[in-house]
């Protein structure tokens, strides 16, 4: 399969998943359903690394700034770092690697054990069962995550300054709140939008086209996570260069 | 009546299925007997349009398959219930809501009714008190067994058994060729059976074919001596 063909078949599976009709009586359940799996299951990895990226931030725009700059640049900096970048990017990588390959796993283990052909004999759309739930889900559950990995990245930084760079609250928080621009939260948001859009398509897409038995899904798990993560990488640029460009 | 005309499909050079024609009429229960990896199961899902064909054509009550549209195929796929060989559980849903996937799906029915004919469908099939279960709990007999009982959720007109006894018991097996007698006898659900088990196929069948190299023939009766020669 050469690239192309590969970008228009999963161009095709996209629009597929998504633009049917969506049975809301049926689907809900299985939207919220996923929106717990990916929101609330990815929530205690996603403090662990958010905490941890306020820390080396802080330490970071510490090493750099301090003594050339007043002190609540440090907030600032790490302030729109985590805001425009870090947070919504970060995040995506880390529900990639948890969400993405779980989709294709699961999606592609119910393929070679022929669950979804039973969907299609029994006149279930299986893009509409499968697909649709995990692609909104996580376009719900992404741009909250990110939110909350950006606030307890900035609290974990305001702490560490505050109790070893002997940088008050007040003055990291000012940083912040001082040159805090709409643009950078919106934009970090749009980013995690285009973000999860390319993680449940990506693990859905990998997992249903599986073919084989246990090794090919390993296989698509792998797939799915790598794609997903570079596609990532070309959005966040791409994003970038429209928002902040 | 369903109505299989000229079904012909290859793997690269491997001609599975060679111009097969038969019809499963009304009251009739066909069974398609053949030795392991002749093509039965492809046979199968070529009929429902899961497998394209390389020629050929599907009628079901008059409307052709291969030709319909996906909403057209949905709507013929509803009169039928489909027995996997590997059962094709959900395994990360327990008895109750394998079976009643199909009536949440394609009914408007409230989930007292939707309990109420899951439990209708537990007697017919008997697991009674197995609704709470996981796939990965049950014997390959009672997989097997649920299976049936999803098959019958919306009431199809029509049965479709893949290998419904290999790999069992004797004694789960004489069970599930009891419900497939009782249902065509006491529910007139008719349909297709594929098998390679001679038994089954004698004990349930009204017509037998003989599926081998591709091509299907007619048999009048059967013995060991069918898959010689």
């Amino acid at each position: 399969m050469n690239l192309f063909s590969l970008i228009g078949d999963f161009a095709t599976f996209f629009f597929r998943s998504l633009f049917i009709p969506w049975k809301f009586r049926t689907s809900k359940d299985r939207i919220l359903e996923q929106v717990y799996n990916i929101g609330v299951g990815s929530l205690p990895i996603i403090i662990i690394i958010a905490a941890f990226t306020g820390l080396v931030s802080t330490v970071q725009a510490t090493y750099q700034m301090i003594g050339t700059v007043p002190r609540y640049i440090i907030g600032t900096t790490v302030g729109r770092m985590v805001l425009i970048e870090l947070g919504p990017i970060l995040t995506a990588l880390m529900v990639s690697g948890r969400c993405a390959s779980s989709m294709a796993a699961e999606i592609g283990t119910m393929r070679v054990t022929e669950q979804i052909d039973a969907l299609e004999i029994m006149a279930i759309d299986p893009y509409r069962f499968l697909n649709l739930p995990r692609i909104v889900g996580t376009f719900i559950s992404l741009p909250v995550l990110t939110i909350f990995a950006e606030f307890v990245a900035l609290l974990s930084g305001a702490v560490y300054a505050h109790y070893f760079l002997n940088i008050p609250f007040s003055v990291f928080s000012y940083g912040i709140i001082h040159f805090f621009s709409m643009r950078d939260f919106f934009g970090g948001l749009v980013k995690s939008l285009f973000f999860s859009i390319v993680i449940a398509a990506s693990g859905c897409y990998f997992g249903y086209i599986v073919k084989g038995g246990a090794k090919e899904v390993g296989r698509a798990a792998t797939y799915a996570v790598v794609s997903s993560s570079i596609l990532i990488l070309v959005l966040d640029f791409l994003v970038a260069l429209v928002i902040f460009g | 009546m369903i109505e299989v005309k000229n079904l012909s499909k290859m793997f690269d050079d491997l001609v599975v299925l060679d111009n097969v024609s038969f019809n499963v009429t009304e009251a009739h229960l066909v069974v398609i007997l053949g030795p392991s990896g002749t093509g039965k199961t492809i046979l199968l899902k070529s009929i429902l349009g899961i497998i394209p064909v390389d020629s050929g054509e599907v009628l079901f009550d008059g409307k052709p398959v291969q030709s319909a549209k996906e909403s057209e195929i949905y709507d013929i796929r509803r009169q039928v219930g489909f027995v996997f060989q590997s059962t094709a559980l959900f395994d990360s849903m327990n008895v109750c809501e394998n079976i009643a996937l199909p009536l949440v799906e394609h009914t408007k029915l409230s989930s007292r009714q939707v309990r109420d004919k899951v439990q209708e469908i537990l007697e017919i099939i008997g697991m009674v008190g197995k609704e709470r279960l996981y796939p990965r709990s049950l014997s390959g007999g009672m997989k097997r067994l649920v299976a049936v009982g999803r098959a019958l959720a919306l009431d199809p007109k029509h049965l479709f058994y893949d290998e419904p006894t290999t790999g069992l018991d004797p004694i789960m097996r004489d069970r599930i060729v009891q419900l497939i007698i009782d249902l065509k006898k006491d529910y007139k659900k008719i349909g297709i059976v594929v098998t390679h088990d001679l038994d089954t196929a004698e004990k349930v069948g009204d017509d037998i074919y003989l599926l081998k190299n591709g091509k299907i023939n007619k048999l009048k009766k059967i013995g060991k001596e069918v898959y010689n020669g």
